[in-house]
């Protein structure tokens, strides 16, 4: 078994990796939308505040973060805020990728669409909407994408059966 | 649900149906040329398209939901099934994903088959995308061509693992039994005659008029557009984006093999045609590498609570009897935390992104397919070109619709 060297939370983040580029972008451009941080296996999670992450994309496409990969989210039923969406941003440059996690309450689970920065994310957002139900303001076209247009519920949803309703 | 969408697909916004000149017309999903069960709804002017947007979703299984209720070893058959002309890559994007959750590490001979399994692999997927992809053109021939090659490697899969497509020969830990005698001499035979067979398709296709003029030009596809549509691999570096995961960020011991990565800046049809076939002599080196260098010693780590024991051994041994009992009933517990991990499959970036929670199933799967964000471009790539242009752009693609709806 290898060691898994961790830096859990913002502090120990901050001081653990203070020349990363992501982070710095992000504090330089506003330190209180960056809300929590992980370094975890390798991985750098920013979490991020829900409001603002369609800006911090930009300033992270900025600051190298050229590519966007892949968006999703996770059920955290019955705990609260009860979504995470979880954006996964690849730098061709620095040969690294970065994790940004929004957490998003049960009520009314709503985001900014980041189609607006990386065109590519549509089909994403509108599979996060299909599966878990989370909206995203300003997208093009925000349909059901893999269940038919008149399918009740959100499939990936903790609440939701896995044999689906009989 | 109150909130539920109620926009179809028929009803399409007044801006397209505005013009009455223009046709809507469904392509799909049983046409030959979509590769499976895509449909594209085509707004066109004649022969040109004006519009073109995929409808998927007609081979959704729920694989990521149906993970959540599976043991950590339980998935690994259902990555065969997203992908299922690389279930390799598939194998091995996940247990790469799973491994680290676990800080598992792998004994350099299982990096190494690991990595002549996935080249085999690509291979196998490039000459069906070959086939395919002429003929959707008009070559019938290649097909054959191709179909032969990609028998032998097929058998060789059957050698290995017993299965000659869904093999799920790569597991969480390394391969679950060595492999036989005589596979290292298959693939060897099977390498030293390929490259002529590249030639032979090239021969059939690089200087037919015909194919030049259907494929020369089409689909134009720029560095910016194809990185700001989350196009990846092959497309990608045709595009003069030179990017490939195993060089940039080498995962299962790349790092220790030498290859090119072709890229191209002409961005059409024509320049992912010759970066496949470019692609497919590097992969043959790759294999070579790894038939030579290959390493003795044991193929699976001494992780005796994860990975399943020898057949022998449970014979023999109580310990390894109440491991095989306890990892097939309750399965193995995973440190909670997630991970992404990124491969290049042969059709791109291939993501597998698991979230644990500490029990021994995975608290949630996400594949990320490097076809589902591809098929965003075909708009970009189709707009203001005939419909028969458009087939040409689906094959140059490579799309596999099992993996597009999962």
């Amino acid at each position: 078994m290898t060691e898994i060297t961790a830096l859990l939370g913002k502090t120990q983040v901050l001081e653990g990796l203070p020349d990363h580029p992501a982070i710095k972008a992000v504090v330089a451009w506003k330190p209180e939308a960056l809300q929590d941080a992980k370094f975890d296996r390798g991985e750098l999670t920013l979490t991020i505040a829900a409001d603002v992450i369609r800006d911090v994309c930009f300033t992270l496409q900025d600051a190298g973060y050229n590519f966007f990969e892949d968006l999703t989210a996770v059920d955290w039923h019955p705990a609260a805020p009860r979504f995470q969406l979880s954006y996964h941003l690849l730098s061709h440059q620095y040969k690294e990728r970065i994790r940004l996690r929004v957490m998003l309450d049960q009520a009314d689970p709503s985001v900014d669409s980041i189609t607006p920065v990386w065109p590519a994310a549509n089909f994403y957002e509108r599979e996060v909407f299909d599966l878990f139900g989370i909206r995203f303001h300003e997208h093009p076209d925000l349909r059901r994408i893999m269940m038919p247009d008149d399918w009740e519920g959100y499939p990936l949803r903790k609440d939701y059966p896995v044999e689906g309703y009989r | 649900m109150s909130d539920r969408p109620t926009t179809s697909v028929l009803e399409l916004p007044a801006a397209e149906t505005a013009s009455e000149h223009h046709m809507i017309l469904n392509m799909g999903p049983q046409h030959p040329s979509t590769h499976g069960v895509l449909r594209l709804v085509l707004e066109i002017d004649g022969e040109i398209i004006q519009s073109a947007r995929p409808e998927i979703g007609y081979l959704h299984t729920g694989i990521e939901k149906t993970c959540e209720a599976k043991f950590y070893q339980q998935v690994v058959p259902l990555t065969d099934r997203i992908d299922y002309l690389s279930p390799m890559a598939n194998n091995l994007c996940y247990c790469l994903a799973v491994e680290r959750l676990l800080g598992l590490e792998i004994p350099p001979r299982a990096q190494w088959m690991r990595v002549l399994l996935v080249e085999l692999t690509r291979l196998n997927s490039h000459l069906v995308w070959l086939g395919t992809h002429a003929m959707d053109i008009g070559a019938l021939t290649v097909f054959l061509y191709t179909f032969r090659e990609r028998e032998e490697i097929l058998r060789i899969f059957e050698d290995v693992s017993g299965q000659r497509m869904m093999g799920s020969y790569i597991r969480i830990g390394g391969p679950p039994m060595d492999p036989p005698l005589d596979f290292f001499d298959r693939v060897q035979t099977f390498i030293r005659t390929f490259p002529e067979k590249i030639d032979e398709y090239s021969n059939l296709l690089t200087g037919n008029p015909i194919f030049i003029n259907r494929l020369k030009g089409v689909g134009l596809l720029s560095p910016k557009e194809a990185v700001a549509l989350g196009v990846t691999g092959p497309p990608l570096r045709a595009s003069g984006v030179d990017f490939d995961l195993r060089r940039d960020m080498p995962y299962s011991s790349y790092e220790k093999f030498q290859f090119k990565v072709p890229t191209s800046t002409a961005g059409d049809v024509w320049a992912r045609y010759l970066v496949r076939l470019e692609e497919m002599r590097e992969s043959v080196k790759i294999v070579q590498q790894a038939l030579d260098g290959m390493p003795s010693g044991p193929l699976r780590p001494h992780a005796p609570k994860i990975v399943l024991p020898d057949r022998e051994k449970m014979k023999t041994e109580m310990e390894a009897m109440i491991h095989h009992f306890k990892i097939v009933t309750e399965g193995f517990f995973v440190p909670p935390g997630e991970v992404y991990q990124g491969i290049e499959s042969p059709r791109g970036e291939m993501g597998y992104y698991v979230v644990s929670d500490g029990t021994a199933k995975p608290y949630r799967v996400h594949m990320r397919n490097p076809t589902f964000a591809s098929l965003q471009a075909i708009e970009t790539m189709c707009k203001g070109r005939l419909i028969a242009d458009l087939v040409a752009v689906i094959g140059s693609i490579d799309i596999v619709l099992g993996e597009i709806d999962r």
